[in-house]
């Protein structure tokens, strides 16, 4: 049995015929829609407009949204969403998921917090793939400490005045609306509340960061506002209680993440592994060679870990059980199994993988922004730390 | 208008199959299963003439054991309005596939039925044919495009060589050839949605077919080793070889 990225999935006995059906039809998708045009999408730094609206039409943008902004929710589990990131992982670039699904991160606090007529008015549009919305969190003053950030947004009369500034926004170029972490009231994790900001409004201006490690054909931003009012109606969920919406969008961005991470992992397993059985060295197969077949067995090694670690914490999450210490440390298993693979496949493609133009060499190139992205390992490991009351 | 659409379930067109190790037949264990490419241009064909507004209703029925309630599922995400589930563990040629299909319209009595050519696991390119021949309706093969006219319809065949066009009276059997159309995605609203719609379980005896089988499968053997090449030393030998050994040139 040779190793690919499908028979290298370890057996999972939740997963159904049905999940399998969504399988399929999903890889037909990419295959047809997104996997051809991938990599010069990612050498050009830009992805068509069209695929969002295809995108929406095969139920990809709308997964696990409720049906009334035309979503799909209902029968919908863990399983399903384990495949959806395996899938869009498999296409080996990762800007093109980044930004194609970054509403993945963006519309949940409105979906979750939001007036119905903020619902209303975004969420039908965004899943259409019409419209487009990012999360702005991370400052050019800090990332990570939430609780620290200093875009103020002052109340006067029925209208906030914003000021400050976003970076590394994900999608920041493209979106019509930016769910923003803004300071309403004091110091601390206490004066934080979450605005949705419309990208239209006077006094917000962008600039695109586009020379980046990876990610290319995710459009990346740095935010500016300047004295942008926002009507206070704009508010999602609560003055002052923003932290606690930010915090609950964290976990299923991680298992999203560490789903992908692991599914890059296996990509470059199973290209290395290609190419070691083709490959003829000293008069054998790279295969045969005993240093080569170790680091294979490695690297299968470290999956077959990872895939059961995600396993269960889909599992707890599925018994609406999950621990949130144990998911961040999943993220940090996810992040150094994604780049011993991309290290290990490297050192096998050899020259062949250092050339631009296959996954593996793309994949090594994004290893950082997802070993930091989402919460860095340090952070990770720091929050379970927490979390385990050291 | 009513179609019934027929789909098989096989083995997926991506899998390289192998033959057990007695040479009873392919080793189908843990392999994955699709609907049949013909079977899913079908399914297609079939839901482009319910979204032209010429067909009401579409039915996707399938032949074989509890499994193949996959494949309807399929189909039913894909567009089909309701499926039928012929039960039986027997593997049955396509005669006996016919006889149950026939059985099948007699029931439902369609103004069209579609099929695949045939199968990529038998191969067999008769079960079409047969059906339209025990229900004494016109048959169009090979189809690459059909188009409804009033009670007839137009049947442009994939004949060798070129095409050729037949017209038939309704109701007929259409086979479906590889350019009739590109079978589109099953999005995930509608894999969601086709649990719920009705689907029909009857076995053989329920539809009055007594099964026989008159074919036997002998033995499956896979392709002989394709064996390595030769590197030759120049042009002359290349030509040599084309001329004396290929006897190509």
């Amino acid at each position: 049995m040779a190793l690919t990225f499908d028979s290298a999935r370890m057996h999972n006995p939740y997963i159904t015929s049905e999940h399998e059906a969504w399988r399929t039809q999903i890889r037909r998708f990419i295959d047809a829609e997104i996997m051809p045009y991938a990599e010069s999408w990612d050498e050009n730094g830009n992805i068509p407009s069209d695929l969002w609206i295809k995108a929406a039409g095969v139920g990809l943008l709308g997964f696990g949204f409720p049906e009334k902004y035309g979503g799909t929710l209902e029968g919908i589990d863990v399983w399903h969403s384990w495949i959806i990131n395996e899938e869009l992982a498999r296409i080996g670039v990762g800007g093109v998921s980044a930004s194609l699904m970054v509403h993945g991160i963006g519309l949940p606090p409105v979906i979750n917090w939001g007036s119905s007529e903020m619902k209303q008015r975004v969420a039908p549009a965004v899943l259409a793939g019409e419209k487009h919305i990012s999360l702005g969190i991370t400052e050019p003053g800090g990332g990570s400490d939430v609780a620290s950030l200093s875009t103020t947004a002052i109340r006067e009369g029925d209208v906030y005045i914003v000021n400050g500034s976003k970076t590394y926004i994900t999608g920041g170029m493209r979106a019509n609306w930016v769910s923003t972490a803004v300071r309403t009231g004091g110091e601390g994790a206490g004066g934080v509340s979450m605005l949705l900001i419309p990208t239209d409004a006077k006094g917000f201006t962008r600039t695109e960061l586009d020379r980046k490690q990876g990610w290319w054909a995710s459009d990346t931003a740095t935010l500016y506002f300047d004295n942008v009012r926002v009507p206070v109606d704009q508010l999602i969920g609560e003055e002052n209680k923003g932290f606690r919406v930010i915090m609950a969008n964290f976990n299923d961005e991680r298992m999203s993440m560490s789903a992908a991470m692991e599914a890059l992992g296996r990509v470059c397993l199973e290209e290395a592994v290609e190419w070691a059985q083709q490959r003829k060295t000293f008069g054998k197969r790279l295969a045969d060679h005993q240093v080569i077949r170790h680091k294979i067995a490695q690297m299968k090694q470290r999956l077959n870990a990872t895939q059961a670690y995600i396993r269960l914490c889909y599992e707890a999450i599925q018994s609406n059980a999950p621990n949130p210490g144990d998911i961040a440390l999943l993220k940090v298993q996810s992040s150094e199994t994604m780049e011993y693979c991309a290290r290990e496949a490297m050192q096998i493609l050899g020259g062949a993988g250092y050339m631009r133009g296959g996954r593996v060499e793309r994949i090594y190139r994004e290893v950082r922004v997802n070993a930091i992205g989402g919460g860095s390992e340090e952070i990770m490991r720091d929050l379970a730390s927490r979390q385990y009351q050291l | 208008m009513k179609v019934l659409v027929a789909v098989k379930r096989v083995v997926d067109y991506n899998v390289k199959v192998r033959p057990k190790s007695d040479g009873s037949d392919v080793d189908i264990n843990n392999v994955k299963m699709s609907i049949n490419p013909f079977c899913e241009i079908a399914v297609e064909e079939a839901i482009r003439l319910k979204e032209a507004g010429v067909a009401e209703e579409i039915i996707a029925v399938s032949i074989g054991g509890a499994q193949v309630q996959e494949q309807i599922r399929t189909a039913l995400a894909l567009g089909a309005d309701r499926g039928i589930h012929v039960q039986t563990e027997d593997s049955l040629e396509p005669l006996e596939i016919a006889r149950l299909l026939k059985s099948i319209l007699d029931k439902e009595e369609p103004t069209l039925v579609i099929t695949g050519k045939q199968s990529i696991d038998g191969d067999n390119n008769q079960t079409g044919q047969m059906l339209a021949a025990l229900a004494g309706i016109p048959q169009g093969t090979f189809a690459s495009e059909i188009t409804i006219e009033g009670d007839h319809i137009s049947v442009i065949r994939e004949v060798d060589g070129g095409l050729q066009t037949v017209k038939l009276s309704l109701p007929a059997v259409v086979t479906t050839d590889l350019r009739l159309n590109e079978p589109r995605y099953a999005s995930l609203p509608n894999i969601m949605k086709a649990k719920k719609k009705p689907l029909d379980v009857f076995t053989p005896e329920e539809l009055g077919v007594e099964l026989s089988n008159h074919i036997d499968l002998v033995e499956v053997e896979p392709p002989p080793d394709r064996q390595a090449g030769i590197k030759v030393d120049d042009v002359d030998a290349l030509v040599d070889k084309l001329k004396n050994e290929a006897k190509v040139i």
